[in-house]
């Protein structure tokens, strides 16, 4: 049996022998019948480009190369003076067609053995290496090739050296690259040439996949750096297998950034450029030869972290932990897709079946695409992860509430600036902010990052507001009462975004199906009471703040801008919610000295009557539902107020009802007859308005009588203050004022 | 019309789940969210808690760990839950953290793990070293020089360092078990070493360390509670540190009192069996004051507590404890416990 099975095992080896060779006679035979062919329709595929004069040159040049590339390929005769001329004017030729079109990946293929097998002398070899540079592609052939000749030991050390150094400055025009991979044994062995080892470890450093780390290469690289010292390329290559396996090797990176490979492009840069540039969107971006911890990284602080976002690392650390991997895990782990590796969103959706999370959650937050990540998979480990690290850094860097690090202001305001990016982007508040916000806003002194807090504060994610008033709310309105204007109208604007993210929350909350209905859950009503107790919050900070700031026009437009979202919510977001104004606001606001904010009110007005108007639509056909329809009250307030305006504005005959004032005061103010005197024309913020409008139409008049708009002339007077802009006073006389009452 | 009536009867029916889970506290992070809300609203209301007692679990731990754990000066540390640790991966949690302290200790030359470096790194757990039988097990983590004399094949101890959880029940509820929740980390050694330890741990485990220090506030307790501890006998007299904060130099006061004049104070303003509450505490801390002022004509209310010492331990406002006594050694860190779960929450 034995030895039958030895002559086969011989016999077949001498089949494949054979094969191979007979593989190696066709390939040449078919090169040759095909290297004028192809390298004709390449340079025909080349002339597209060219003006039509240099067509006839460049056929010219074309045959030229054939002949040279087929010189080169039969070898050198003898050594003469009139062999060196021609092998001059061959080269010549080759380099010349090399750097302007490139060459065909037969002739790369011809040439790069010619080169390697040291039929020629070593010049001659480095100036063909030196331009081996393709139209289009490298075959893989034809690099396989060139590495057995590296076994040969027929080239000299300086020829290997450029061969690696073409290797690497090519790889990316490389076709395939599974069989180079299958020499990975063969170039790792090349490290030990000393000469060729950086070349040999970046080659490596790209060749490198999970399953060549083995624990002997490991072993042997480590060798290597102890008879080397710590060499930038034997790090980088290092770093990498690290990276693979962690649980084989450790190492930790100096804190200055290095670059780990010479450039090896540098020979080729021009032409490979313009390589890329004919093979557009077939190529990468060139590689970057700087590794991760490249980013730049400020200077080290404390133990606690190098920077306050931790580094994107997978977490394969810990997965590799449990020494006894089952077999899915195995499975799994080649199919994983790290996440440092994540460019674009393209990737997200390819591998998002297999993404690996980071190994520590923190890092997501300065990497958007993994926060769409970590928002679509809703994993509550995944978000306890990161609640924990949140509120723990937000603890830690927080300036006043450790009060002794106040040098790292300007890091913690970015470090919050790019938390509130993260908001935005998706739309959503974290809860650790939240419970920071609990633990620092009593402590807070309203100066420190303050665009930074108030917006956290408009990011709350929805909560009941009973419960969050005494423990946040309470205390920004001590602050609140306390500052600038400037403060207040800040807080206002940030409470408005408050309310806004609720109501597109809530809006959103409300039209989903949930699967499961459980007995447990809130009904609509109490989440609206929470938004609606939001409303009589920021009312009374405003009531309040409009007296402070004895009727500053400047807050009661940032007042007026969050009831402007207020009135809308029933239409806008489809919630049967209708909140006005307190009276505070409303007086203030009608008698205010500005026509812009009286101009606002009557847009307001319009839309709490357009609000109002469909609610009741909604609850005339609906009897059922009780639980929503809008008291009485809200209407009969409305109406108070629409028909003081009316009145004050209208018919001249304000405060109607429920408003008396004594008839003494009004004789000492001079304005006795003030039934008459309130209206479009004297109202205190119109009045130049109609002063104007007089003049505008006999400007030679001295005096001008506000009496004589009336009847026609009151038409005209509106349709000029409304060119003047008072768009919302025109849709609120529109709609709530029938012009059959003109006085 | 009838696109509003869904919508309308929607909300009638049902919120979502998001809303519900809000609003009852459904998922782990509403848990955590609730208990902060509870912690922050809950701050002034005076607490009580318990007189130090001997757990009966304890009784299970080495002797020789024990041993090993008084007697010596720890730092502080609160730290959040640990993702995917698992106690049957110590040896290999070794290997990687000797290798990993061996590379950052030669920055930029790497390391093969399980080679042999001088230094060794040696994970323990600590069994019967907690509360009750939920808190997950202690663990010390040590790192040894490896010396070149056979006969001392131990090798020196150059840091030391032990997570634990002692009655940590408030963290564990709202916690899932992929985490190891063990909030209190206590080391001892070279800080150099200990940020190494906990930059690993960070990496691997993705939790996070802070400083724990001691408030004013809470050092009184610990004077209060500590005092009331039953003494067989007194290996040190009690002892408080205050602070003036003045310039160029800090002025310190020290306070030292006969621990039995300490315990019989504190017996005639102990009312309630079994707990200390914070009058009591308060009230005890006042007698003090008082009788120093009626000497010295110094409100020591108007200075900074930072130092207390006693039979059973003493503590820095730092962040520095000390703990002598082995029969109260579960109880003195099942408040630091509390005081780290406090500060994680």
């Amino acid at each position: 049996m034995l030895p039958q099975t030895t002559v086969k095992s011989f016999q077949a080896q001498n089949r494949t022998l054979q094969g191979s060779n007979s593989r190696q006679t066709k390939l040449s035979a078919w090169k040759i019948k095909q290297d004028l062919s192809n390298s004709k329709s390449i340079l025909k595929h080349g002339q597209n480009n060219l003006v039509e004069d240099c067509g006839h040159d460049d056929d010219q040049a074309g045959d030229a190369l054939q002949i040279a590339v087929g010189y080169f390929e039969k070898g050198p005769i003898k050594t003469s003076w009139s062999e060196n001329k021609t092998l001059e004017r061959h080269l010549k030729t080759v380099e010349n067609v090399a750097w302007k079109n490139g060459l065909a990946p037969e002739e790369i293929d011809i040439l790069l053995n010619v080169a390697l097998s040291g039929k020629f002398g070593n010049a001659v070899n480095t100036r063909i290496l030196k331009c081996m540079i393709p139209a289009t592609l490298v075959s893989e052939d034809s690099v396989v090739k060139a590495v057995s000749w590296l076994c040969v030991g027929k080239c000299s050390g300086s020829t290997k050296v450029l061969f690696y150094r073409w290797l690497i400055a090519m790889f990316d025009f490389i076709d395939h690259k599974e069989q180079i991979n299958l020499l990975y044994g063969f170039f790792f062995a090349s490290l030990q040439d000393d000469a060729l080892c950086p070349y040999v470890c970046h080659l490596l450093y790209l060749l490198t996949k999970k399953e060549n780390v083995k624990p002997f290469r490991v072993r042997k690289l480590l060798d290597l750096q102890a008879k080397m010292g710590t060499q930038p390329h034997l790090q980088a290559l290092l770093l990498l297998y690290k990276s693979f396996a962690p649980t084989l090797i450790s190492v930790s990176l100096p804190v200055r950034k290095k670059i780990y490979f010479k450039n090896s492009e540098n020979l080729w840069k021009t032409a490979l450029f313009a390589a890329r540039q004919r093979n557009q969107g077939l190529s990468p971006e060139p590689l970057k030869l700087m590794l991760g911890p490249a980013k730049v990284r400020p200077l080290k602080r404390k133990w606690n972290s190098q920077s306050i976002i931790p580094l994107l690392n997978s977490s394969s650390y810990t997965k590799e932990c449990g020494k006894k991997m089952s077999l899915s895990d195995c499975l799994n782990s080649n199919g994983s897709f790290p996440p440092e590796q994540l460019q674009n969103f393209r990737q997200l959706l390819q591998n998002i079946h297999c993404l690996e999370l980071p190994s520590q959650m923190g890092s997501v937050l300065s990497n958007s695409l993994l926060l769409h990540y970590i928002n679509c998979v809703r994993d509550e480990l995944v978000l306890l992860r990161f609640y924990f690290w949140l509120s723990q850094t937000l603890q830690e860097e927080c300036i006043w509430y450790k009060v002794n690090n106040y040098e790292h202001g300007k890091e913690f305001s970015n470090f919050l600036d790019s938390i509130i990016r993260a908001e935005c982007f998706l739309q959503e508040g974290f809860y650790s902010c939240e419970a920071f916000l609990y633990k620092c806003l009593p402590l807070w002194d309203g100066f420190c990052c303050q665009s930074q807090f108030l917006q956290l504060v408009s990011w709350i994610p929805f909560s009941n507001f009973s419960e969050v008033k005494p423990l946040l709310f309470d205390h920004l309105a001590q602050l609140f009462f306390t500052s600038t204007i400037y403060f207040k109208c800040s807080v206002l604007q940030s409470l408005k975004e408050l309310l806004q993210n609720w109501l597109l929350w809530l809006s959103m909350d409300v039209h989903r199906k949930p699967v499961i209905s459980s007995p447990l859950e809130t009904t609509l009503g109490e989440s609206l009471n929470s938004v609606s107790k939001l409303i009589d919050y920021v009312g009374w900070l405003s009531t309040t703040a409009v007296r402070l700031e004895s009727n500053s026009t400047f807050l009661l437009h940032f007042i007026l801008d969050f009831y402007e979202k207020v009135c809308d919510i029933h239409i806008n977001y489809n919630l049967p919610l209708v909140v006005l104004f307190p009276p505070g606001i409303f007086f203030p606001a009608l008698f205010s000295l500005d026509a812009s904010i009286l101009n606002q009110l009557c847009y307001i007005m319009h839309r709490y009557r357009q609000n109002l108007t469909a609610a009741k639509k909604n609850e005339l056909l609906q009897k059922a539902k009780s639980e929503f329809n809008f008291s009485n009250k809200i209407y009969q307030e409305y109406n108070y107020y629409l028909t003081t305006m009316v009145g004050c504005l209208w018919t001249s005959k304000p405060f109607e009802k429920g408003m008396h004032i004594d008839p003494k005061i009004l004789e000492k103010a001079g304005v006795a007859e003030y039934k008459e005197s309130l209206n479009l024309v004297y109202h205190p913020s119109l009045f130049s308005y109609a002063v104007f409008f007089l003049l505008q139409e006999s400007p030679e008049e001295r005096t001008v009588n506000m009496s004589s708009i009336r009847g026609k002339k009151w038409n005209w007077y509106l349709d000029y203050l409304f060119s003047e802009g008072l768009q919302g006073l025109k849709l609120f006389i529109r709609s709530s004022i029938h012009r059959s009452s003109v006085p | 019309m009838d696109s509003y009536d869904r919508s309308e009867s929607t909300p009638e029916q049902s919120a979502s789940s998001r809303l519900k889970n809000y609003l009852t506290g459904a998922t782990p992070l509403q848990k955590r969210l609730e208990s902060v809300k509870k912690q922050t609203s809950f701050v002034l209301t005076p607490p009580q808690r318990k007189i130090l007692q001997c757990s009966q679990l304890q009784e299970d731990v080495d002797p020789q760990k024990v041993a090993f754990l008084l007697h010596k000066q720890w730092t502080l540390y609160s730290l959040t839950p640990l993702h995917k640790f698992s106690y049957t991966n110590l040896k290999e949690y070794s290997r990687l953290l000797s290798a990993f302290i061996a590379a950052e200790k030669q920055k930029g030359l790497a390391v093969e793990v399980g080679e042999d470096f001088n230094i060794r790194v040696i994970f323990s757990t600590l069994l019967g070293m907690k509360g009750t039988q939920r808190d997950p097990e202690a663990f010390l983590v040590q790192i040894l020089s490896k010396s070149q004399s056979s006969e001392n094949r131990e090798g020196k101890v150059l840091w030391t360092g032990w997570f634990c959880c002692i009655f940590g029940d408030s963290l564990l509820e709202t916690v899932s078990e992929d985490f190891t929740c063990l909030p209190l980390f206590l080391a001892n050694g070279a800080e150099s070493n200990t940020a190494i330890v906990g930059t690993w741990f960070q990496k691997t485990f993705d939790c996070y360390f802070s400083p724990l220090v001691i408030s004013a506030f809470n050092l009184s307790w610990m004077a209060a509670m500590w005092t009331a501890c039953k003494m067989d006998h007194y290996v040190a007299t009690t002892e408080f540190l205050w602070s003036v904060p003045c310039s160029p130099q800090s002025l310190d006061i020290s306070y030292a009192i006969h621990p039995e004049d300490a315990k019989a104070l504190w017996d005639s303003v102990h009312k309630t069996p079994g707990e200390v509450t914070q009058e009591e505490v308060d009230l005890f801390m006042d007698c003090l004051y008082s009788h120093f002022h009626r000497h010295f004509k110094i409100h020591l209310s108007a200075t900074r507590l930072v130092r207390v010492s006693t039979s059973v331990a003493s503590a820095h406002t730092d962040g520095k404890i000390k703990i002598l006594c082995h029969k109260y050694l579960t109880g003195v860190l099942a408040y630091l416990t509390e005081l780290a779960i406090f500060q994680i929450e």
